[in-house]
């Protein structure tokens, strides 16, 4: 089985292709955001090294939100446009559980945070069991307060990764209650690779959609959807 | 094998609120135009979201693709080159049309054209008038832009006149918003005017000055608003369809002004007209009736081609194919892009 995966839902732009157990090749970039001109030819290069043959890919994976719009847009167009030339399904993967499988393994609770703007951060929890991912609180966009409440609530130590760690560390410092740690720079954020081991998982379960399916979770409405939500509630009250 | 002489373009459109994707062969033989729209999405807000318009485009695209394809009767494997537009418009949602684009055509290794949404607008022309070819004038009239081109050869423009504010089409959709026919303002203006006295208010028709064939539509819209408000505080009464029927006389003055003094200046014997607003039937019949008082020959697209389409990207796609263009994995959208005067 050999899967494609790409993750452009933050800062980094990633690809990598998997077959069976061997991560053949990942190609992950923290620099700039300019995912519309750098990830095609990210792919590219790698193809190039490895020799890879598209049509041999069966399914191409993607992280499927949250993240920047735009950036889960672009990830979701490349991989809808490649499954649609190549005749393929999509495999979409949830950011934040791709987030939290870098650290597959780890004893500690596992908290991803991603920045997401208006002091909230995309995140979840998860504990794994030897290699195995068990998920404590699905992914969400929550109030960082709320989300180190629940960490403390559970009494047990965590490990926090992902763009939202410089942004929320003070916060951190100032509320939690349990021992903590951040994960180290090759960990921290996302990564393609992740998202190709978790999506191996997804296909042998059978969880592959039709490109023409496929569109990004993005948990948040857009501002003029909110905005006209909150007008119409506020007009009921 | 395809014949190397029958060039087959799968075009991809999503630069504002509507998604579509068509084939054209050799430019002008449409073998399919797919348009979903999003205007209903967008009227409760008064004018298109750009976050909405990009978040239907990504579930969209697949289908609308797919659809072009069947009703063309052809798969990709027929498929010669893929063109997109790639600006200007909402950069969010051109960038999904240009990200689908790259990959289809990074997984075929099949050319990509990156193309620019006012030459497809021009190109619209071509479509249905197969013997129009270059030099020809071409006034460009939609919600976003307001272009007087003197197209010189395939693929090169040189910009004589262009809105110094707003877009016709803006002006429009704000004076609809002040009169209460809400969005999108161009149809509802027209067919309100029916029923209305082009002559009924005064409106200034703005000329920008000395040798120039730019337009001016703000302080068009302003005067329309100053109107609406003295007749609020005289409590005189207000009639939309007057309002409207002057307003949009007002405009077409300007439109067809400019475009009567380029005729004659340029001397030139052809003379098209594209882009959203130029599908309004009072426009056209002006600017058809200058061009008959001229001996000028009148060309304009359907009102479906003028509006946004794939299919026009593709007649300009294949264009800049016959050229040479080739746009690489690194295309990018750009909001702003200039129309090149000379390529």
């Amino acid at each position: 089985m050999k899967l494609l995966a790409i993750d452009s839902s933050g800062l980094v732009a990633s690809v990598a292709v998997v077959e069976d157990e061997n991560l053949i090749g990942e190609f992950t970039m923290n620099y700039k955001k300019t995912h519309s001109q750098t990830l095609l030819p990210m792919l590219n290069e790698l193809a190039k090294i490895i020799e890879l043959d598209l049509n041999e890919l069966d399914a191409i994976a993607v992280a499927s939100g949250p993240g920047s719009f735009t950036g889960l847009r672009i990830g979701s167009a490349t991989a809808k446009g490649l499954a649609l030339a190549l005749n393929k399904p999509i495999i979409q993967i949830p950011t934040v559980d791709a987030l939290a499988y870098n650290l597959c393994g780890h004893r500690d609770v596992v908290c991803p945070l991603m920045d997401a703007r208006r002091n909230q951060t995309y995140t979840g929890l998860y504990q794994f069991d030897g290699n195995q991912m068990k998920t404590i609180k699905e992914q969400c966009a929550l109030d960082i307060e709320e989300i180190i409440a629940e960490i403390n609530s559970i009494g047990k130590a965590a490990v926090f990764l992902g763009d939202g760690v410089p942004v929320f560390d003070q916060r951190i410092a100032e509320r939690i209650c349990v021992e903590y740690s951040f994960a180290p720079p090759h960990l921290n954020k996302q990564r393609a690779g992740a998202v190709a081991a978790l999506a191996k998982q997804y296909y042998i379960e059978g969880k592959v959609i039709d490109a023409a399916m496929h569109k990004p979770e993005y948990l948040r409405l857009s501002q003029a959807e909110r905005e006209r939500m909150e007008r119409i509630h506020a007009n009921h009250q | 094998m395809n014949d190397p002489n029958t060039v087959r373009i799968l075009a991809i459109e999503t630069s504002c609120d509507e998604t579509s994707a068509a084939v054209v062969v050799n430019g002008r033989d449409v073998r399919s135009n797919i348009i979903s729209s999003q205007i209903d999405l967008h009227t409760i807000y008064g004018g298109v979201v750009p976050e909405i318009a990009s978040r239907k485009h990504i579930e969209k695209i697949n289908q609308v693709i797919a659809e072009a394809l069947k009703k063309a009767e052809m798969t990709l494997d027929d498929i010669d080159a893929i063109g997109v537009t790639y600006g200007p418009g909402l950069v969010g949602a051109l960038l999904v049309g240009v990200a689908e684009a790259k990959a289809i055509s990074y997984a075929l290794k099949k050319p990509l054209i990156g193309v620019h949404h006012i030459e497809g607008h021009i190109c619209a022309n071509y479509i249905e008038n197969k013997d129009l070819e270059p030099p020809f004038l071409c006034l460009i009239v939609s919600g976003g832009h307001t272009h007087l081109v003197n197209v010189l050869d395939y693929g090169k423009y040189e910009i004589l006149g262009r809105t110094m504010d707003d877009a016709a089409g803006e002006a429009f959709d704000k004076v609809a918003r002040a009169i209460g026919l809400g969005y999108p303002g161009g149809p509802k203006i027209e067919k309100i005017s029916r029923e209305g006295n082009p002559k009924a208010i005064a409106f200034p028709r703005a000329h920008v000055g000395g040798e120039s064939y730019h337009f001016s539509f703000s302080g068009m819209k302003s005067a329309v608003l100053n109107y609406l408000n003295a007749c609020h505080m005289k409590g005189t009464e207000i009639v939309p369809a007057d309002v409207a029927a002057s307003f949009q006389q007002a405009v077409i003055d300007v439109l067809a002004g400019n475009a009567i003094k380029a005729l004659e200046e340029t001397r030139m014997k052809k003379f098209a007209i594209a882009g959203g607003v130029s599908a309004n039937a009072t426009l056209r019949n002006a600017i058809q009736k200058a061009c008959e008082d001229r001996g000028v020959s009148f060309y304009c697209p359907s009102p479906v081609l003028c509006t946004d389409n794939a299919a026009m990207i593709g007649a300009a796609a294949y264009y800049n194919y016959l050229a040479g263009v080739r746009s690489g994995l690194d295309l990018n959208a750009v909001p702003n892009l200039k129309l090149g005067e000379v390529r």
